[in-house]
């Protein structure tokens, strides 16, 4: 039987800044965790607005204020950015996975691709949900 | 009696314990969200800015109500494991253990309170369509 044994496992270093200049690659990635993870921004203020919806009047009234005053257009604004650029980033990651698009220029295009097309989608989505 | 030896059943389990699972499990949900955000987007977006009775009916419709179930149920599973990782990053111990139990439950909160919602408004949209 093989003894546990307690290993401190080391931590993935962070290498951006003092080692390692900003890249397009390293940027864009980095850039991909900070928006999936701050999504739950918006998933909880959706959440708190649609429960509000199903509570009393007076209620919704002050949740649907907040939603709907300049902050919480930002937010979803905001949402809207973060829900695309992430988006663009993961059908990426679903190309890198079957090996392609891996040299260094189609990987920097890639990363500029995805901030020009993240910022292109969300005005679209605002002018869009603005005429409708 | 166990018939397999203990290397036999290490094999393929890796660090993590369960092997690629996480990672293929991610990739699954990415697949999937990539063919419902795009919607939701617009469905979800579309319903700011109304009154309760209008963000009620909006949501007791079948395509926004099955549509948003979905979203939420997969894209907090997403989040919850995709933020698991960034933990597993940059802590350690039982900080670590204690951040992934935090995540993991916030996002099933949030999976409740917008599945009970959903669930309220249709049956709201019935009570108030049989009155008038």
């Amino acid at each position: 039987m093989a003894e546990p044994k307690r290993v401190e496992r080391p931590l993935s270093p962070f290498m951006i800044g003092p080692y390692y200049r900003p890249q397009m690659t390293s940027m864009s990635s980095i850039l991909t965790r900070i928006t999936g993870n701050a999504l739950i921004a918006g998933f909880v203020l959706g959440a708190w607005w649609l429960i509000a919806a199903v509570s009393s009047p007076g209620y919704f009234g002050f949740v649907n204020w907040i939603v709907t005053s300049w902050l919480g257009y930002l937010v979803f604004a905001g949402m809207a950015w973060a829900m695309w650029y992430h988006y663009l980033t993961g059908l990426r990651h679903l190309l890198w996975d079957t090996g392609k698009g891996l040299d260094i220029e189609t990987a920097e295009k890639l990363g500029w691709g995805a901030i020009i097309g993240s910022v292109v989608l969300t005005l679209l989505t605002l002018i869009i949900l603005a005429i409708f | 009696m166990r018939y397999l030896t203990d290397r036999k059943r290490a094999v393929g389990k890796g660090a993590s314990g369960s092997g690629t699972e996480h990672y293929w499990w991610m990739t699954m949900s990415s697949v999937a969200l990539a063919f419902l955000v795009p919607t939701f987007i617009f469905v979800f977006g579309s319903a700011i800015g109304g009154t309760q009775e209008e963000v009620i009916a909006h949501f007791a419709r079948p395509f926004p109500a099955i549509l948003t179930g979905l979203v939420t149920l997969v894209g907090m599973r997403h989040f919850a494991k995709g933020a698991q990782v960034m933990l597993e990053d940059y802590t350690q111990g039982s900080l670590r253990k204690g951040l992934v139990i935090l995540v993991y439950s916030l996002s099933y909160v949030i999976t409740a309170l917008v599945l009970y919602a959903l669930a309220k408004m249709t049956f709201l949209s019935i009570v108030l369509n049989s009155a008038n």
